[in-house]
């Protein structure tokens, strides 16, 4: 469960979020949609701990992790996996080191048991004899891919997805949203999608929240966030080819 | 008014990087506690220190050579050829060495570390490490701070013998001194704690490179244009710090 309370966010004299209150139940998928600079972005890194905020609480799984130091916090990342935006896999590591990263730093598994669990979790995202290749060599959407794999090599219970669908073509953004419901579905584990791509939000999401310009303005499912008269979601459903 | 102000700001900037440098280098200590990563120290030792042995011998080499030029001329002229050999290596091995590695390894090894680590940040990695429960003070800049601390001394160590290997060939095959009176000025003028001293300098050049090149790498403003400049802000904030570390710990040790 998370639970974020009365959340401002400034950087310098601008506001980032304004007053957000969210809450993200266990095993659900919230999308967050708005426009570049609206402050989604800011809210995933808030969930994580990767920066804090200026006022308000974020509770993850009943711990509040906002006024948490760095040792603090890595207990609570490690019940979390993330996405990032441009994949962020470790350059300088084959692709089978970068899904084994997390277990070699936290487990003491021996080489040939976590061999395995990379080869499972490159499977579970449908990539076969990749191992070896360095990320460069890898597509954009394989790099997601990797990540994504990455992410869920730890198990864990909360996945943040930054941007999934940024710069992949309409096929290659399918199958990444297909691979999130397909995560949802086998593993239960609780997702926060941050995207602009409505229709991946609608396709992948179970309710869908909206940030514009640092406010909140709506939290709702799939069809209530269709049918609300707001101009500002409608013009975001327009926009995206959605209406 | 207007100058005070910008003077001021000038001021209260410096004091903030530097109270962020001594957080961050407070941090890296508490993460020595942690088992140490010594793959990758030894990793960042061969791609930090023994890249750089050719510039440190090159540097080395005619700094002795030209030092003996410089000195050996006027030492003969009053009579004192036989300090020559000692001149020579107590320069290299108290001040020159140490220095002038420290210095090479700013440009080299800080300049490295700051693109490393920078260009990190700009892909998100550090994040990625943050996010997968990994520190980046424990995983990046302890092994980078340990290797520098050993390598730096180590080609310290190499310098010391080249500087005052150029010293020997323009000294016995130049200037006309023998090669017996340059050794025995050496053996006669050389104590131990000249070469130690330099080297416990160098053990703190190499902790300052590493720990600096890692500050302005996390610290580096976004983008392609921002790694060039923490690159060039650590190269000239290494070589700062080294000259005046250099002459604290002169103070200290001599």
């Amino acid at each position: 469960m998370i639970e974020i309370a009365n959340v401002t966010k400034r950087f310098g004299k601008k506001i980032a979020l304004n007053s957000i209150n969210l809450s993200i139940k266990d095993g659900e998928t919230l999308a967050i949609i708005g426009g570049s600079g609206s402050g989604k972005s800011t809210l995933l890194r808030l969930m994580i701990g990767l920066i804090q905020p200026t006022e308000g609480e974020i509770w993850i799984d009943g711990d509040e992790i906002s006024k948490m130091n760095e040792d603090q916090l890595q207990k609570i990342r490690l019940k979390m996996g993330m996405v990032f935006q441009y994949s962020a896999l470790f350059d300088s590591m084959t692709v089978g080191d970068n899904v084994a990263f997390g277990l070699v730093e936290h487990t003491k598994l021996p080489k040939d048991r976590i061999r395995k669990i990379v080869r499972e979790k490159l499977n579970q995202v449908g990539l076969k004899d990749v191992e070896n290749l360095m990320p460069n060599e890898l597509s954009g959407g394989m790099k997601k891919r990797v990540s994504l794999a990455r992410a869920l090599a730890f198990d864990p219970k909360i996945i943040l997805y930054d941007e999934p669908s940024s710069g992949l073509d309409p096929i290659t953004t399918a199958m990444i949203d297909e691979l999130i419901l397909a995560t949802q579905k086998n593993l239960k584990v609780t997702s926060v999608i941050v995207t602009h791509d409505m229709a991946s939000a609608c396709r992948t999401a179970n309710r869908i929240a909206m940030v514009y310009q640092g406010d909140l303005i709506a939290v709702d499912t799939v069809d209530n966030f269709r049918k609300n008269p707001d101009s500002r979601i409608q013009a975001f459903f327009k926009a995206s080819g959605q209406i | 008014m207007k100058l005070f102000e910008i003077i001021g700001e000038f001021i209260l900037h410096k004091l903030e990087s530097l109270g962020k440098i001594i957080i961050l280098y407070i941090g890296t200590l508490k993460q020595l506690k942690h088992r140490p990563r010594f793959g990758h120290i030894v990793s960042q030792m061969s791609h930090l220190g023994v890249d750089s042995l050719l510039i440190v011998s090159l540097t080395l080499l005619f700094t002795g050579v030209v030092f003996t030029l410089q000195t050996a001329h006027e030492l003969i002229r009053f009579g004192a050829q036989s300090t020559v050999g000692g001149i020579v290596s107590i320069a290299i091995g108290r001040e020159l060495g140490p220095v002038l590695v420290g210095v090479v390894c700013a440009g080299r090894v800080g300049a490295a570390i700051t693109a490393e680590v920078s260009t990190m940040k700009v892909t998100e990695q550090i994040d990625a490490l943050k996010v997968m429960a990994v520190s980046p003070l424990d995983y990046l800049i302890v092994p980078r701070m340990i290797a520098c601390m050993i390598a730096v001394p180590i080609l310290t160590v190499f310098g010391d013998l080249i500087g005052v290997f150029g010293g020997y060939i323009v000294a016995v095959y130049y200037s006309g001194i023998s090669s017996h009176v340059f050794m025995n000025s050496i053996s006669m003028f050389v104590e131990t704690y000249d070469l130690t001293g330099g080297l416990i300098k160098a053990v703190f050049f190499g902790n300052v490179i590493a720990v600096l090149g890692c500050y302005y790498g996390l610290n580096s403003p976004n983008g392609a244009e921002g790694v060039g400049i923490a690159t060039t802000k650590t190269v000239v904030a290494s070589i700062i710090a080294i000259f005046i570390l250099n002459a604290a710990l002169t103070f200290v040790i001599y």
